[in-house]
């Protein structure tokens, strides 16, 4: 018997209308655990590097974590992979809600979609039997509505549904695959949908998962959920409100917004505006958030609650969690929060990334204003800051006159205008637009962080280490308890945080020493690696400071779970197994040393020499060569021989 | 009759409060798998969270009796301005919808306030919903003893109501000779 994990996986082929359900190798499990690990094991095998994200030979794969649907809180997430039209590497998103545990009671770990429908399809999961339906009445239809549209077609209301909007059918390089306000947005996962002509999935299941060692298992979940109360208690002193507690974070409970619109840029990431946020401001904002949010509301076995259900009276109720709140509003520099939720409505029926495109949206304001886009290729381009960016998303999601340039996000655009919109590109790291934090002095960790992780989103790497240093007061407190921290870099993380400061001797960017910040880097990472093979949220492990899952506990919680015993030793090799494949595969479709570089002005206060041998440390802390690739020692001593020859085939080692 | 004391065991529930997270049906699965927490499925789950979010309807239910028959009427209530369905608040098991059954065997589910032993503190889904949607209370009321009567005694006692004692004693004995 499998535990925790189905051990079958469904393989549909649009182009030949096949189904077929597939035992899975319970080896590859151990080597590479579910979710993203297992996800790369498919892409590498079966998606040769020359395949172009468009092909029908290009994967889109929906995963479940190991311990997704398993009464581990917050196991739920869904982890989609494929190859990105945008960056042309692998393409890399995740979304909670329930559609995960619904896959396995329907009895699959995994969805692997190939080919090509001639015409739009969607695809219904109901236990062991599967169709592709047609979906032409669907063309055209919001993210939401395709959602209540199929429930009623197949008059099963407990189906859950991924679907794609307008964006994804117009392979918007940034479109998404959205899921009752969590999407897996990042990287034009929807426009791979899109182009594979599928409209949506939609999955019923009502079989059993099976636990290996229950009694020990359901312990450590009441563990979990006993530290979640406790931390709800206690938040962590020091940081910003926003950054104090559990979640992912808790955008549409909290309404203080000091911290993101005061440090995060404004505009194309161009502005702080440290004076934004007064009293006066506070109060209206608060006054609309709570006539906007009816009900707070969570993702599958969750108690964290980080979404809202928001009501806005020209919208229909729809629902919003995390920080798309705040990003068209700050790129649009529109002051009014209900703008924030009026866009955000609109634009996760047409299912685009909230990350991405109001960048985009920014980007062509810019330029508009700097006169290289003019009124002839924005015929009718309205003057108000609001109705621009309504504006520019419908063209955008329909790829209809400047739309379609722009609907290849801003480092392809900017190459597509030319007449020096080049120049505006300022914030994109391997083609793809990065967080919008202008700052002053060189962050090592972030530097790392941004060049080198194969995510390409801060936010999927960082996590767990505050942002700034610690108030002296609070220090020895914080490290009284810090039961994440792996006991193998405890000592030095520790003296790390009491000693950290803003200024001086003991502050960045020569401050902590390069080996403490690889140490720091890997450890962020690896933390973010073990959630996306495992299925847990990152907002109750990898992204907040002090989360109830770690390194400490996660070896018991998914030997209990699968009754493979590994030890904190295993789980690092195996997400470090995991970590080395993703980086094989993008460095077989070209990823170079000379693409790991964070935006130009991310600080101010840059140190070249220093950050070459930041670089070059890191690579040899990770084992990898001068050019970033994992040595053949290295790939060998986790079991990855067959990478190491498939890259000395291709000359790449 | 006899007056005596009864604990009732009562599962309070805020539907105000309730997020849509589900774990009260995780949770009640796994308990009443077997062995205990081996496995678990919300569709064997003795409480359901109705669940509609773009009508901010959110009503967790617990699984009540079994009955052969559906309703003659349906009801729906309005509250809030929101509709709700037939049925949204009823925790029966019967013929009309598949909720509170088995899956495989359609077998009914009735909430048994998870019974164990050594006694549960609380029913496993108020000690897993921290958001307190659903709490958890027991109160000690006075009844009025009855005697209870056999099963078999009820359904006689409903025969002999119809045909009168006399025919149904006639009937018991013939059937008894041709055994």
């Amino acid at each position: 018997m499998r535990y925790a994990e189905t051990g079958f996986n469904l393989e549909i082929d649009l182009s030949r209308g096949s189904i077929e359900r597939v035992e899975t190798d319970p080896k590859l499990t151990e080597l590479h655990f579910g979710g993203l690990g297992t996800n790369a094991k498919v892409l590498w095998d079966r998606v040769p590097p020359e395949t172009e994200p468009f092909s029908p030979d290009n994967l889109l794969i929906f995963s479940t974590g190991l311990l997704g649907g398993t009464p581990a809180p917050g196991a739920n997430r869904t982890i989609v992979s494929s190859f990105s039209p945008q960056t042309q590497l692998m393409a890399y998103s995740m979304m909670g809600g329930f559609f995960a545990p619904e896959l396995k009671y329907a009895g699959y770990d995994k969805v692997i979609i190939r080919g090509h429908s001639p015409s739009l399809v969607y695809l219904w999961i109901n236990n062991d039997r599967v169709e592709i339906r047609d979906a032409g009445y669907l063309q055209g239809k919001g993210a939401l509505e395709t959602t209540e549209l199929i429930r009623q077609e197949l008059k099963e209301p407990k189906a859950q549904v991924a679907a794609i909007g307008l964006a994804g059918e117009h392979k918007v390089y940034f479109a998404s695959i959205e899921h009752m306000m969590r999407s897996a947005s990042r990287l034009g996962l929807g426009a791979i949908m899109g182009g594979k002509g599928l409209k949506a999935i939609a999955v019923r299941g009502t079989k059993d998962l099976n636990i290996a060692r229950p009694a020990e298992f359901i312990e450590l979940c009441n563990e979990i959920l006993k530290y979640i109360e406790w931390r709800r208690e206690k938040p962590i002193k020091g940081v910003p409100p926003i950054l104090a507690t559990l979640g992912s974070p808790q955008e549409i409970a909290v309404k203080d917004e000091n911290w993101h619109t005061t440090s995060f840029s404004w505009g194309n990431a161009r502005q702080r505006r440290p004076d934004f946020w007064n009293e006066e401001t506070e109060k209206k904002w608060a006054e609309i958030q709570d006539k906007s949010v009816e009900r707070l509301i969570s993702c599958y076995n969750c108690p964290m609650r980080c979404g809202g259900i928001i009501r806005h009276p020209e919208l229909e109720r729809y629902m919003m969690k995390c920080y798309s709140k705040l990003t068209y509003i700050m790129a649009a520099f529109a002051d009014d929060l209900a703008f924030g939720f009026r866009i955000v409505g609109r634009a996760q029926e047409y299912g685009v990334d909230g990350f991405t495109t109001p960048q985009v949206m920014a980007f062509a304001v810019e330029l508009y204003e700097a006169g290289i886009l003019t009124d002839q290729d924005m015929p009718g381009f309205p003057s108000n800051k609001e109705e621009r960016f309504f504006w520019l998303l419908e063209k955008i999601v329909r790829r209809e006159g400047i739309g379609d340039i722009l609907a290849n996000g801003v480092y392809w655009a900017a190459r597509q205008i030319g007449r020096g919109a080049e120049a505006y590109d300022h914030n994109t790291t391997k083609k793809h637009e990065q967080m919008v934090i202008k700052l002053g002095m060189l962050n090592p960790l972030f530097y790392l962080m941004y060049g080198t992780g194969e995510k390409l989103n801060i936010t999927q790497i960082e996590g767990q280490i505050p942002q700034a240093p610690l108030p002296e007061d609070v220090r020895e407190e914080f490290v009284k308890d810090w039961i994440q921290v792996p006991h193998k870099y405890e000592k030095e993380f520790k003296e790390f945080i009491l000693k950290w400061e803003n200024r001086g001797e003991y502050a960045f960017p020569f401050y902590p020493p390069i080996d403490v910040i690889c140490k720091l880097v890997e450890w962020q990472e690896t933390m973010h690696y073990i959630d996306d093979f495992t299925g847990v949220c990152a907002g109750l492990s990898s992204f907040p400071i002090k989360p109830p899952y770690h390194i400490n506990n996660y070896p018991r919680i998914i030997s209990a779970a699968t009754g493979l015993d590994i030890d904190e030793a295993e789980l690092w090799k195996i997400a470090k197994r995991n970590r080395n494949l993703v980086r094989a595969i993008n460095i077989r479709r070209g990823l170079k040393r000379k693409d790991e570089r964070p935006p130009e002005d991310h600080w101010k206060k840059r140190f070249p020499e220093y950050e070459a041998k930041l670089q070059d440390e890191y690579y040899k802390f990770k084992g990898w060569n001068n050019e970033g690739v994992p040595t053949k020692e290295t790939l060998n001593q986790l079991g990855l021989d067959y990478v190491s020859e498939d890259l000395e085939q291709r000359r790449i080692l | 009759m006899e007056k005596k004391k009864k604990k009732v065991k009562v599962i309070k529930i805020d539907v105000d409060k309730c997020n849509g997270c589900r774990a009260c049906e995780v949770i009640c699965s796994a308990f009443h798998s077997a062995p205990k927490y081996s496995g678990n499925n919300p569709a064997r789950s003795r409480i359901r969270v109705h669940f509609d979010p773009l009508r901010n309807i959110y009503v967790p239910v617990l699984a009540s009796h079994y009955t052969a028959a559906e309703c003659a009427g349906r009801n729906t209530y309005i509250m809030d301005e929101k509709e709700h369905d037939e049925c949204t608040f009823c925790g029966a098991s019967c013929p009309s919808r598949e909720l509170f059954k088995e899956p495989d065997s359609s077998l009914p589910l009735k909430c048994d306030m998870c019974e164990d032993d050594p006694p549960q503190e609380k029913p496993l889904c108020v000690q897993w919903c921290i958001d307190d949607a659903l709490t958890y209370e027991e109160r000690e009321e006075e009844v009025e003893e009855e005697v209870k009567l056999e099963e078999l005694d009820i359904g006689l006692e409903s025969l002999v109501d119809k045909y009168g004692l006399q025919k149904v004693v006639d009937t018991v004995a013939r059937m008894s000779k041709k055994e």
